[in-house]
C-alpha cells in the first residue's frame, strides 16, 4: 500500500480535532443547565443501558416494524465501530492492525464486518425507501439532514466493499471469510489488470477515509447527534416514574420556572440533544393527534435550537437573542403550545431515549404563571377560586359536606378512624361525581372499614395548580393540607380521583409526607378478592369497555385492578380500545385542561369517545371524575348518551352489593 | 403625580349568614377578601401607572388585619399602601368613612400632587356606592361614577375623559383633574400577581395611620361621626318552593304541569 503517511496524519488529525472541537462546543452548553444528580445507583443505570440501548427495547417494541430496522442498523454500527476505529488507528499508526491477531480471530472479525456492512447497507436502503415511498407523518423524516446521513452511511458501506474487494482481488486469493467482499471482487475486479488494482485500493481507501471523517464531523451538527447522546441519556434517565414535578424554593431573588435555557437542568438540555426526532411522542400525543399546535417532538427540538442559538451568548453572560417562550420561529415555543398539554405522559412512555417532556412543559408554564403572570383569561378566575376557597369553582367550602346527606358518613376522628376518605373537589361538589362518592361510601360501609371524612375542612389537593404551573399556590396548599393531616394524625387515605391520588402520593412525598394512599379501584379490588364484599354478580351482559386514566395507569401503573373489578362484577374482562393500558389516550382533562377552553382542532374527548364507540359498548367504565365528565360530554355531543352508560368502577360494584 | 386607590376588605358575603336571634352577621370563620369591585379600581390605577407614569398609593380603612389585603395590592404593583386603622374609626357609616379617607388623601397630597382617586362602584357588604362620591364632595373633586373606560388622561391640560355606562347608553364625559372616578367591573380584567412581587410584598412596609397621625375630631369619625346607624339585620322570609311532577321520569308531563301552574299565577303571557 503506497499511501502518503504525512498526508494521512494531517487529514486524520485535523478531522478528528475538528470533531472533538465541535462536540466540545455543543456539549459544553449542556453545563449551562442547573445541577441535578443523575449518577445515583450506577449499577442499575449500567444495566438499564445494556437493556434499553443494546437491547433496543423501546425501538423494537410496540409494533414498530422500522424499530427492527433500527436494531439491525444499531448493531451493525456497533460492530463497524471496531472496524472503523481500527481503520483510523491503522491510518495514523500503521503498526496498529487487527491483522496482528491470530488468523482465526482476525478472519472471524472480518466476516463480522462484512456481514454487518451488508446489513447496514440493507437497513439504510429500507430507511430511504420508507422515507420516499411511505413517509412517517412528520415532515423531518424527509429532511435534507436525514438523506445526507443516510447517503453518507450508504456511501461508507460501498467504499468498505470497494476497498476490501479490490484488496482481495489484489491478493489473488479467495477470501471466503468475507463472502460479500469476495463476491464483489470476483464481479467487479476480476477483469482489472493487477497493476491497476493498487490504484483502486488507494482510491477506495481515501473515499472510505473521507466519508468516514465527513460523517463524524457532520454528526454534531445534525439530528443524528443522538448517535452520540442517546446512550448517555439512557444512563442518566430517571430511575423512577416521572409522575411529579420538582419543588421550587420560594425565596426572594430566586427565579421560578424556566424562561431561559439556563434555568433548565443540565439533564433537560441533554434530553434535547438526545432526541432522534423519531416522532413516537407526537404519534401518541392526544394534543398533536387532535390538531393542536403542541407537538412534543417540536418542543424538544425547539429547546435544542434555543440552546444552540443562545447558549454561547448566555455562556458569555450576554443577553439571549431568541426567547424560549413566545413562539413565532424555530427555537421558540408558543404559549398556546405549552397550555395545550394534558400532562398525560404518553410522550414519555414511548420515548426510546427516555426524554422527560412533561416536566419541561410544566417548568415553562411556571415561568409564564409565576414570573410573568401571563395566563389565559379562564385561569385567572380559577386561580382566585383555588386561593380563596380551595376549590376550582369558588363554591363555599360549607358545601363540601352536602353529598353526605345521601350517605351514611362519619367525620374523621383523631385516633379513632383508620382511613380518611378524601373525596376531592369533584367528589364533593360535582353533581355527577357525588354519586360516585356515595357509591364508594356504601362500599366502605359494606366492607366494614373504619373510615371518615374531613367534610368542610377538606382542602383541594392542588393537582391542577401544580400542573398548570402555579407552584406558589400549590406549595401553600400542600403546607395547609399537611398541617391538617398531621393535626388529625391521618396516615391512610382513600381517594376517588386519580389526580388526588397521584398528588397526595407522589407530590406530597417531596414535603416529607409519607402517606399510604389508595385509589378506590385498588381498594375495591382488594376487598372483592378478600371476600369482604358480597356481590350479586353477572347482572350485566352488554359490551363493557374500560378507559385507563393517565394518572392511574401511566402515572402509577395501576392497570389490572379496575379490569379485575369489572371481571368480578360482569363475569368478563372489559374489551380493550385501540389505545389502552400504557398506550391509553387521554380524555383531555388532565394537566389543568379541565378548566380551559379547547378551541383549537378537534376536542380530545370527542376523539376518545369516537374510538370507544368503535367497540359498540353498552357501558364505558372509568375511574376518574375528569374522565367521567369528558366521556359523558363526548357522548352527549354524539347523541349517544341514551345508549351508552358511563359508570365509575365504584358505581358498578355498589349497584350489585347485596 | 399620584393616583390614590381606595379599597376595602370585606367578609366573603356569600359565606355570611345572619344570626336570627341577635340580628348581627356571623363573621366567625368567614374569610376576608378584597372587595371585588375594588380589584377593578386597583387594576385600573396600575394601568394608569404603566401608561402615564403615575405613582399608585392604595389606602384602606379597617381593622389591623386589613394589612393582608393591602399586601395583596403591593404584590400587584402598588407603590405605597396605607392602613387607616384606629378604634376611633370603627363603626363608621359612609359619611364618617369618606371623612377619614378624604383626609388621608389630603395628607398624601401634601407629599405629591393627587391627580385621580379611583374607587370601586360599591362594596359587597354595604352596597351603598356612597363612599366614592363622599370623598369627591369633601375634597371638592369632580366625580365620575359608573365608569367603564378611561378614554384619555391629558396631564398637560389636566383633563380626564371617561366613558360612563348608563342604562342603555354610554356617555363620554370630560372633566378637570383632580377627579374621583368610581369604576364598573366591565372596565378591565384584573391581573394576577407575579411570584417575585408576592415575595416582596410579604414583608414590605405597610404604613399605619391611626388617629394620632390623622388628628381628626372624634365627633366627625367612627360611630360618633356617623349620620346613620344599622338597627337590625335580617334575612328576608322566603316562601318555600314546591316540587311538582317528576321531571326525571316523565319530563313532558312535568313541563305541562309547570306551564299550567305558571298560567294560573298569571306569569305566562300566552
Amino acid at each position: 500500500m503506497e499511501l502518503n503517511q504525512s498526508l494521512i496524519i494531517i487529514v486524520f488529525v485535523t478531522a478528528i480535532a475538528l470533531f472533538i472541537w465541535s462536540c466540545y462546543r455543543r456539549f459544553r452548553l449542556v453545563l449551562l443547565g442547573r445541577p441535578e444528580n443523575r449518577f445515583k445507583d450506577t449499577g442499575k443505570r449500567i444495566r438499564d443501558v445494556l437493556y434499553y440501548a443494546f437491547g433496543q427495547r423501546c425501538t423494537v417494541s410496540h409494533g414498530y416494524f422500522f424499530g427492527l430496522n433500527h436494531l439491525v442498523l444499531f448493531w451493525s454500527f456497533m460492530i463497524l465501530l471496531i472496524a472503523n476505529t481500527e481503520f483510523m488507528l491503522h491510518g495514523l499508526f500503521p503498526y496498529v492492525s487487527l491483522s496482528r491477531l491470530p488468523p482465526g480471530v482476525y478472519h472471524a472479525l472480518l466476516f463480522l464486518f462484512d456481514v454487518a456492512s451488508v446489513l447496514a447497507l440493507l437497513a439504510i436502503c429500507i430507511a430511504i425507501i420508507r422515507r420516499l415511498a411511505f413517509p412517517p407523518s412528520y415532515i423531518e423524516a424527509q429532511s435534507r439532514d436525514a438523506f445526507i446521513i443516510l447517503g453518507l452511511i450508504a456511501f461508507l458501506m460501498v467504499a468498505f466493499f470497494g476497498l476490501h474487494a479490490s484488496e482481495i482481488a489484489n491478493s489473488g486469493e479467495e477470501a471466503r471469510y468475507m463472502p460479500v467482499s469476495n463476491f464483489a471482487a470476483s464481479v467487479f475486479f476480476s477483469h482489472i489488470p493487477v497493476d491497476n488494482l493498487s490504484g483502486y485500493i488507494n482510491a477506495f481507501w481515501w473515499i472510505h477515509a473521507i466519508v468516514l471523517l465527513s460523517f463524524l464531523n457532520y454528526l454534531p451538527y445534525s439530528k443524528h447527534m443522538h448517535i452520540l447522546a442517546a446512550i448517555p441519556n439512557l444512563f442518566f434517565r430517571s430511575l423512577t416514574k416521572v409522575n411529579t414535578q420538582k419543588r421550587e424554593d420560594f425565596k426572594k431573588g430566586n427565579t421560578f420556572g424556566v424562561g431561559q435555557i439556563d434555568q433548565f437542568t443540565w439533564k433537560d438540555l441533554f434530553d434535547s440533544y438526545s432526541c432522534t426526532e423519531c416522532g413516537r411522542c407526537s404519534d401518541n400525543c392526544p394534543a398533536t393527534n387532535t390538531g393542536k399546535l403542541l407537538n412534543p417532538r417540536l418542543v424538544i427540538h425547539d429547546i435544542k435550537v434555543n440552546v444552540l442559538k443562545n447558549g454561547h451568548l448566555i455562556d458569555k453572560k450576554k443577553e439571549a437573542i431568541l426567547p424560549l417562550i413566545g413562539g413565532g420561529r424555530e427555537g421558540s415555543i408558543a404559549d398556546q403550545v405549552l397550555w395545550a398539554c394534558t400532562t398525560c405522559g404518553a410522550c414519555m412512555e414511548v420515548c426510546p431515549v427516555f426524554i422527560e417532556h412533561v416536566p419541561k412543559i410544566v417548568d415553562m408554564r411556571r415561568n409564564m404563571v409565576e414570573m410573568n403572570a401571563r395566563v389565559p383569561d379562564e385561569l385567572l378566575a380559577l386561580f382566585e377560586n383555588f386561593e380563596q376557597r380551595s376549590n376550582p369553582w369558588g363554591i363555599i367550602p360549607a358545601e363540601r359536606i352536602k353529598w353526605a346527606a345521601q350517605a351514611d358518613v362519619k367525620p374523621f376522628e383523631v385516633g379513632m378512624t383508620e382511613y380518611l376518605f378524601f373525596t376531592g373537589c369533584f367528589g364533593a361538589f360535582d353533581a355527577r361525581s357525588r354519586k360516585v362518592t356515595v357509591a364508594i361510601s356504601r362500599i366502605l360501609n359494606a366492607a366494614g372499614i373504619s373510615w371518615g371524612i374531613l367534610g368542610k375542612d377538606e382542602l383541594c389537593c392542588g393537582d391542577s395548580l401544580r400542573r398548570l404551573g402555579n407552584e406558589f399556590v400549590f406549595d401553600r396548599m400542600v403546607r395547609e393540607n399537611i398541617k391538617l393531616f398531621n393535626e388529625k394524625g391521618i396516615k391512610k387515605i382513600i381517594t376517588m380521583c386519580p389526580h388526588c391520588y397521584n398528588t397526595l402520593k407522589n407530590d406530597y412525598r417531596q414535603y416529607g409526607m409519607e402517606l399510604e394512599v389508595i385509589h378506590h379501584t385498588a381498594l375495591v379490588n382488594d376487598l372483592i378478592k378478600a371476600g369482604k364484599l358480597k356481590l350479586n354478580s353477572a347482572k350485566y351482559s352488554g359490551n363493557v369497555i374500560f378507559h385507563d386514566s393517565c394518572y392511574l395507569g401511566r402515572y402509577n401503573e395501576i392497570y389490572e385492578a379496575p379490569r379485575e373489578v369489572i371481571a368480578s362484577v360482569t363475569g368478563q374482562r372489559p374489551s380493550e380500545m385501540e389505545h389502552c393500558f400504557d398506550r391509553s389516550f387521554c380524555c383531555g382533562a388532565g394537566g389543568g385542561r379541565m378548566w380551559m377552553e379547547e378551541s383549537e382542532g378537534k376536542r380530545i374527548n370527542v376523539a376518545r369517545v369516537e374510538e370507544a364507540m368503535k367497540k359498540e359498548p353498552g357501558m364505558i367504565c372509568v375511574c376518574c371524575p375528569y374522565c367521567m365528565t369528558m366521556f359523558e360530554d363526548g357522548l352527549k355531543g354524539m347523541k349517544a348518551d341514551n345508549r351508552v352508560l358511563v359508570l365509575d368502577i365504584a358505581e358498578i360494584v355498589a349497584n350489585v352489593l347485596i | 403625580m399620584l393616583v390614590v386607590t381606595c379599597i376595602k376588605q370585606v367578609p366573603d358575603t356569600t359565606q355570611v349568614k345572619v344570626d336570627p336571634i341577635t340580628g348581627t352577621l356571623i363573621r366567625e370563620g368567614v374569610p376576608f377578601i378584597i372587595n371585588p369591585f375594588d380589584t377593578y379600581a386597583l387594576e385600573e390605577s396600575l394601568r394608569l401607572k404603566e401608561k402615564y407614569g403615575f405613582h399608585v398609593a392604595v389606602i384602606s380603612m379597617g381593622p389591623p388585619n386589613t394589612e393582608v389585603t393591602l399586601r395583596k395590592a403591593l404584590s400587584l404593583g402598588a407603590d405605597e399602601v396605607i392602613l387607616l386603622s384606629d378604634r376611633a374609626f370603627g363603626g363608621a357609616d359612609t359619611l364618617a368613612t369618606s371623612m377619614v379617607l378624604a383626609e388621608a388623601i389630603k395628607k398624601l397630597g401634601q407629599k405629591e400632587e393627587v391627580a385621580i382617586v379611583i374607587c370601586g362602584r360599591q362594596t359587597i357588604d354595604g352596597d351603598t356606592a356612597q363612599v366614592g362620591p363622599g370623598i369627591a364632595t369633601r375634597l371638592g373633586y369632580s366625580q365620575l361614577t359608573l365608569v367603564d373606560r378611561i378614554e384619555n388622561v391629558d396631564l398637560k391640560a389636566k383633563k380626564i375623559r371617561v366613558r360612563r355606562r348608563l342604562e342603555g347608553r354610554h356617555e363620554i364625559v370630560e372633566t378637570t383633574l383632580p377627579a374621583m372616578i368610581a369604576v364598573l367591573r366591565e372596565i378591565n380584567r384584573p391581573r394576577y400577581p407575579k411570584v417575585p412581587m408576592r415575595l416582596f410584598a410579604q414583608d414590605a412596609p405597610v404604613t399605619l395611620w391611626n388617629n394620632k397621625v390623622m388628628g381628626l375630631r372624634e365627633d366627625t369619625i367612627g360611630l360618633k361621626g356617623s349620620a346613620t346607624q344599622v338597627r337590625k339585620i335580617f334575612s328576608p322570609q322566603r316562601e318555600r318552593g314546591e316540587i311538582i311532577g317528576d321531571g326525571s321520569k316523565n319530563p313532558q308531563v312535568a313541563a305541562r304541569l309547570l306551564i299550567d301552574r305558571l298560567k294560573e299565577k298569571n306569569l305566562l303571557s300566552l
